[in-house]
């Protein structure tokens, strides 16, 4: 069968007209016209995993800006406080998933002793540190002496057990106060030391029994510990709770000082006393660090100041790039030589170098921090520059551009308000994908200690970890945690910068770099 | 070609010369290091100053340096940290460490790095492809310190398989240093992984989906024949001067990782002398670090003319 192609002789009369009666229109759209900036939102939120990021960022960003206004129990900035190195290196702890190992105890073996000093914390205040005993009073494998050990498990928050404290009047009374009012005893009747010859028995707040020189103690004759309260002298007619057995005649401190400026020396609970100073149980989801600060509120705080500190510096290498690329792309020829030869230069300095004269320079001037922001700033621009003169190059010779000019437009408006808008998203992408780099050096060089930020009312999270990486084996948990977070922030931050080029410029789809 | 060499060499020298202007004078302006430690030998150590001409103006003082450090290669004495030690000799004797932790830990990573990136382009799209792609995500990411700090946790502490730190001032070709320097291997290597991989994976993919791909399989090559023969090979244009980059990295240490795994090389080195404020150390080594990331990104220019012919970076 033949196919009918030959449409040149058509008669006439097949012809008809289509309309004539109006004049034909474009249609009107009915949707809505969708923007490049909602079109590339759109493209954003269908990429599962950056929307994923997004939202980690976004938990991450509100920990880092409420954690210090909330948990921020006034414990966290005051390390010339020396009662906070009672709480150092205590162990997470969450009430919620206590079942899982997060309760604050640690499984450690103890000498004899030691044990008993233990059990002594337990049996005087009714809160036992031993939370579980695996294996007693066994001999050392490689024995040389007859001492036994126990293998147990600790709870870190009760295991320093009493300290001594030397208190003002107005502090003895208060705590007397208060425990009148809550019913918790934080004050413990003075112990008689004057049969100890040896300077660690004596200050040893944990030994309330009596004991031989070497700390062991007698025992009577149902294995119980001989109590060796002090009897006798003045405690500034202590009217509080008394412990259980006290007949009334214990004393509960010890007065020191001029009688002018009287010094009270008491034992107290740790436990209770902080209870007593900060009117909550001590529970540190975090744990704390050597000093006794909260790993959770410090985190934050550094955290915050991590992220505050790369957006700053995002931010102004993005100003400065876009200037600099603007020029160098938009006037082309020798200027643009000059100004690249320039930036050659300065990105060949290694970072390191940069940030070292900087600090060496400008530090006693201005500070560690500005000085830091300055070398950051030094060679940050770079990038941007490049970027910008790209999109310059691609866009200056394009024909409404020639338009504009003919209709007189200067440079600096041909510069900023035709050919810079095209280059924005570019940046933008440039610039978020730049935040996380930013945190990943920052952090770098606070580890390395080339700079220091670490200060009572800040720190950053390289700070952190490199204080943390000497006890990282007896206290993982010092450094586990900021590493954790650093970790999440980066990868999420780079999840989301990805998703966000994708968005913006789909041509770049799924190539790296 | 060699034009383009010899140009290229010439730029690099004139960017060098600059830097290294620049960070003489930044350094020069620096006050001196105290000499109150040195107790009798303060006098000596200002008389030593003046003769080696510390106190004449900046722009003599270069001049000296030039003819003395950079012609006749004596870089000074170093004057805190190895108290009147040549700077070189302790510049050098740091190399050895240095080189062989990252020399082990490339010949580590560059194959693995290659071999995974490969596997993720051929199962494209597939779950292997999103777990190594997913991997190399963590790993680009997560600073190097993290993984250092968690390998040294679970591999020497809580496994007790390798020492905490090197065994350093052993033989360097024995095994228990071989063992010490492990995790510090792969600590180093797996940044370097997932860089390649990703790479790897980005071209092989691209190449994978090309023309002369089909036109390969067409003409009856079996895919494995296909991929081996065209998909690979030109795949690997862009991947072997990133190769030859890091292998101008040798030479540098990680300061990060030296730092956590007590590597006595030149990072350490470079750590010590900023915080000692030695400062004819540091010029040294500020020159070093400028001359191997300039001379890395020439080996990966000129390399990548080598490799393609139609390719001259930094031209236009």
């Amino acid at each position: 069968m033949e196919k009918k192609t030959d449409y040149t002789k058509i008669p006439k009369e097949r012809f008809a007209f289509y309309q004539r009666e109006e004049n034909i229109h474009d249609k009107k759209l009915d949707t809505k016209p969708v923007g490049y900036f909602r079109d590339a939102m759109g493209r954003f939120a269908r990429n599962k995993s950056s929307v994923a990021a997004a939202v980690i960022i976004g938990l991450l960003i509100l920990y880092a800006v409420f954690i210090p206004y909330v948990g921020g129990n006034n414990y966290t900035n005051s390390p010339s406080d020396t009662m906070y190195l009672r709480f150092a290196n205590l162990l997470p702890k969450s009430r919620l998933f206590a079942w899982a190992g997060w309760d604050g105890c640690k499984d450690e073996t103890l000498s004899k002793n030691d044990y008993y000093a233990r059990l002594a914390i337990g049996q005087e205040t009714g809160m036992n540190p031993i939370v579980k005993v695996y294996r007693e009073d066994y001999a050392a494998e490689d024995a040389q002496s007859n001492t036994t050990y126990y293998d147990v498990r600790i709870d870190s928050y009760l295991k320093n057990g009493m300290v001594y404290l030397s208190l003002t009047p107005e502090e003895y009374t208060a705590i007397q106060k208060w425990q009148n009012e809550t019913g918790i005893q934080v004050i413990y009747p003075a112990v008689d030391t004057s049969g100890f010859r040896i300077a660690s028995l004596k200050t040893d707040a944990n030994i309330w029994y009596q004991c031989n020189q070497k700390g062991a103690p007698k025992l009577d004759r149902n294995d119980n510990l001989i109590p060796l309260y002090r009897t006798s002298g003045n405690d500034g007619n202590y009217d509080s709770l008394r412990i259980q057995g006290d007949d009334g005649s214990y004393k509960y401190a010890v007065i020191m000082g001029t009688s002018a400026s009287p010094a009270y020396n008491v034992r107290v609970f740790s436990y209770t006393y902080f209870q007593f100073r900060y009117g909550i149980e001590p529970s540190f989801l975090f744990g704390t660090n050597a000093y006794g600060q909260d790993i959770l509120t410090r985190l934050a705080n550094a955290a915050r100041f991590s992220m505050i500190f790369a957006i700053c510096v995002s931010a102004v290498n993005l100003v400065i790039g876009a200037f600099y690329g603007a020029f160098e792309g938009y006037y082309g020829g020798k200027t643009d030589l000059v100004m690249e030869r320039i930036a050659d230069i300065l990105s060949g300095v290694p970072f390191i170098v940069v940030v070292t004269l900087f600090k060496l320079h400008l530090a006693k001037q201005v500070g560690a921090l500005p000085s830091l922001l300055f070398a950051f700033v030094l060679t940050g621009w770079i990038g941007m520059a490049g970027k910008t003169r790209m999109q310059f190059y691609r866009f200056k010779n394009q024909e409404y551009i020639l338009a504009a000019r003919t209709l007189g437009a200067g440079d600096f408006r041909l510069m900023f308000g035709h050919i810079f808008p095209n280059a924005l998203g570019t940046l933008i992408t440039g610039a978020v994908l730049y935040i996380p780099s930013v945190v990943y050096s920052e952090s770098n060089l606070t580890y390395l200690g080339i700079v220091n930020l670490d200060s009572t009312t800040r720190t950053s999270i390289g700070s952190m970890l490199s204080a943390g990486q000497p006890v990282m084996s007896t206290y993982p948990h010092v450094v586990l945690f900021p590493s954790i977070f650093i970790a999440l922030l980066l990868i999420t931050f780079n999840l989301f910068g990805n998703g966000l080029r994708d968005a913006f410029n789909p041509s770049l789809r799924g190539t790296e770099d | 070609m060699f034009k383009y060499i010899l140009k290229r060499i010439t730029l690099m020298f004139f960017v060098l010369f600059s830097i290294m202007t620049i960070c003489f004078v930044l350094i020069k302006l620096l006050p001196m290091p105290t000499i109150e430690g040195y107790g009798q030998d303060m006098k000596l150590v200002l008389m030593r100053r003046e003769a080696l001409g510390y106190n004449k103006p900046i722009l003599v003082q270069y001049g000296i340096f030039l003819k003395k450090s950079i012609l006749q290669g004596n870089w000074g004495i170093s004057e805190t940290l190895y108290r009147g030690q040549e700077v070189w000799t302790v510049f050098i004797s740091k190399m050895p460490a240095t080189m062989m932790v990252n020399i082990y830990s490339l010949l580590f990573s560059v194959p693995i790095g290659i071999l995974l990136g490969i596997y993720a382009a051929l199962k494209k799209n597939k779950w292997q492809e999103y777990l190594i792609s997913t991997l190399i995500m963590v790993f680009i990411s997560v600073p190097s310190y993290v993984y250092g700090l968690l390998l040294q946790y679970l591999l020497a502490f809580r496994l007790k398989w390798f020492p905490f730190q090197m065994d350093s001032g052993t033989d360097y070709f024995s095994f228990s240093m071989f063992r010490s320097i492990v995790p510090a291997i792969l600590a180093l290597g797996f940044p370097t992984v997932a860089g390649l991989a990703r790479n790897v994976r980005a071209e092989l993919s691209e190449v994978l989906t090309s023309d002369f791909m089909l036109l390969a399989r067409t003409k009856g090559l079996t895919r494995s024949q296909a991929t081996v023969r065209h998909a690979l090979r030109n795949s690997m244009v862009p991947i072997f001067p990133m190769i030859f980059g890091e292998f101008i990295g040798i030479l540098s240490g990680s300061l990060v990782i030296e730092k956590i795994f007590g590597i006595p090389g030149i990072g350490q080195l470079f750590l010590n002398s900023i915080t000692a404020l030695d400062y004819n150390l540091f010029m040294l080594l500020t020159i070093f670090y400028t001359f191997i990331g300039l001379a890395a990104s020439l080996v990966v220019d000129v390399s990548y003319g080598l490799i393609d012919p139609r390719i001259r970076m930094g031209e236009r």
